[in-house]
């Protein structure tokens, strides 16, 4: 009934696609959390050049569905500029896009929860605006946001599974190759399940210990 | 030191400040004393450019601050001290006093160093230095903070109601570092409730209402005999 040794000869495989997953994840959460802190200190300046355009892109990304978005970077901007996108560039590139317009909004709640005074003391000692970020407001607000890029860390790496449309083959795409040669979708879709469980359950892991290593330097 | 002219502020429809002039003299201590809400912090405030004013002219040391002017080198010669202390929580006490030399003035960070123990030592941390902020008590936090300004070497210093959030057995801790400041020949600008150190440490006392001064003179004058009704009422109030 359920084929154990099926799970065990695909290990190796669904092994390989989860790695894959981990990877794609990374480099979208890594892009994402660059472009994030951009569009999120651009969304709280005082400038409407640089406000509106963050507000408008934070607006349609998480407006838009993730597999729409996939649809637009792997179909339609090849038509637009007459190349063809390989599946990890579509993929990570969707994914970054994406996650970027989350953790935007996770960095400008983070840095307008600091005190205002903060920022007054910073530029009363003649630290420039970009100083007084650098040094005072930035790493006050990393160290609050921490749960909240887990979060997204996590969703992210649950939403990578949408990649496997365009036949990028991180682990939801290898599961269903192997269900298409052996037809053990019972087996291979509870072990593709497994796997991401454990990898999102390391990640509240890691999450829980980052938060509580930062927070013995006091944050008030 | 200072000089204002003309100077007003509004929030929007709401007008702060309705015209202050005024003129600091270097070493002298001014303190600005009036009801709440009635503009003494935001003039203070306007001074380094916390606040932009709406209109009218500020000097700092004979030069006017204007927008072309490059404000960080002039907060740079200003100290400012907050009610609130607004201590950077992520850095331990040396850190705090050591960021804005090291970032701002370049400072070799050995020098930084030295000058900000013994920076600590002039208000009496010395052995807190690795601590973090809130670690310490209100006054000692208050401390690390006039320290933290003093470490820019600044030719003025701000003081918006030092005090105000202390609990009353940490208050003349704090009062005890601005007087040996004043008797150092800083100049100040402090706005205090605190009336027996206006009175032991001022060399001029305003009386703010309203978002002008209504008057001034000297700490005897103005507890002994203020010439105004309003005045009078404020300080029969909190004498």
């Amino acid at each position: 009934m359920f084929d154990l040794e099926l799970i065990f000869n695909s290990l190796p495989l669904l092994g390989l696609g989860a790695l894959v997953t981990m990877e794609i994840t990374a480099v979208a959460v890594a892009f994402g959390v660059c472009i994030g802190l951009f569009i999120g200190i651009a969304e709280l300046s005082s400038y409407a050049w640089l406000r509106l355009p963050a507000k408008v892109y934070v607006d349609f990304i998480r407006g838009t569905p993730l597999l729409v978005q996939i649809f637009i970077i792997y179909f339609a901007l090849p038509a637009l500029i007459g190349m063809r996108i390989e599946p990890f560039v579509a993929a990570v590139t969707a994914c970054s896009i994406n996650s970027g317009a989350y953790v935007a909004e996770i960095f400008r709640s983070g840095i307008q929860s600091i005190d205002r005074g903060q920022r007054e003391a910073g530029r009363s000692l003649g630290l420039t605006w970009g100083q007084t970020m650098i040094f005072i407001i930035i790493p006050q607000a990393f160290r609050r946001i921490i749960p909240q890029l887990g979060n997204e860390f996590i969703a992210m790496l649950k939403d990578s599974s949408l990649v496997s449309v365009i036949g990028f083959e991180e682990l939801t795409r290898k599961g269903q190759l192997i269900i298409a040669s052996t037809y053990g979708s019972l087996e291979i879709w509870t072990a593709v399940a497994i796997l991401y469980l454990i990898m999102t359950l390391s990640i509240s892991r890691l999450v829980a210990y980052l938060e509580k290593k930062f927070n013995t330097k006091k944050v008030s | 030191m200072i000089k204002i002219q003309g100077l007003h502020k509004s929030f929007g429809s709401h007008e702060i400040l309705k015209g202050i002039d005024l003129e600091v003299n270097k070493s002298e201590v001014v303190v600005v004393i009036g009801p709440s809400g009635s503009g003494k912090s935001t003039l203070l405030r306007c001074v380094n450019y916390l606040e932009v004013p709406t209109a009218g002219k500020i000097f700092i040391d004979g030069e006017q601050i204007e927008p072309s002017t490059n404000i960080n080198r002039i907060r740079a010669e200003v100290g400012m001290v907050f009610q609130h202390f607004n201590l950077f929580p992520h850095m331990t006490v040396l850190q705090n006093i050591m960021l804005a030399p090291l970032k701002v003035r370049r400072q070799d960070p050995k020098e930084a160093e030295t000058q900000a123990r013994e920076l600590l030592a002039r208000v009496g941390l010395s052995e807190k230095a690795d601590a973090f902020p809130d670690e310490l008590s209100g006054g000692q936090q208050q401390r690390v903070a006039i320290a933290r300004a003093l470490a820019m070497r600044p030719k003025i210093m701000l003081f918006d109601e030092p005090t105000s959030a202390l609990d009353p057995e940490m208050v003349n801790e704090v009062l005890d570092v601005m007087r040996d400041l004043a008797e150092s020949g800083m100049t100040m600008m402090c706005v205090t409730h605190e009336m027996g150190f206006a009175r032991q440490v001022a060399d001029r006392v305003l009386f703010v209402d309203e978002g002008q001064i209504l008057e001034q003179g000297t700490p005897e004058q103005m507890f002994s005999n203020p010439q105004s009704e309003r005045a009078k009422d404020f300080l029969s109030k909190i004498l």
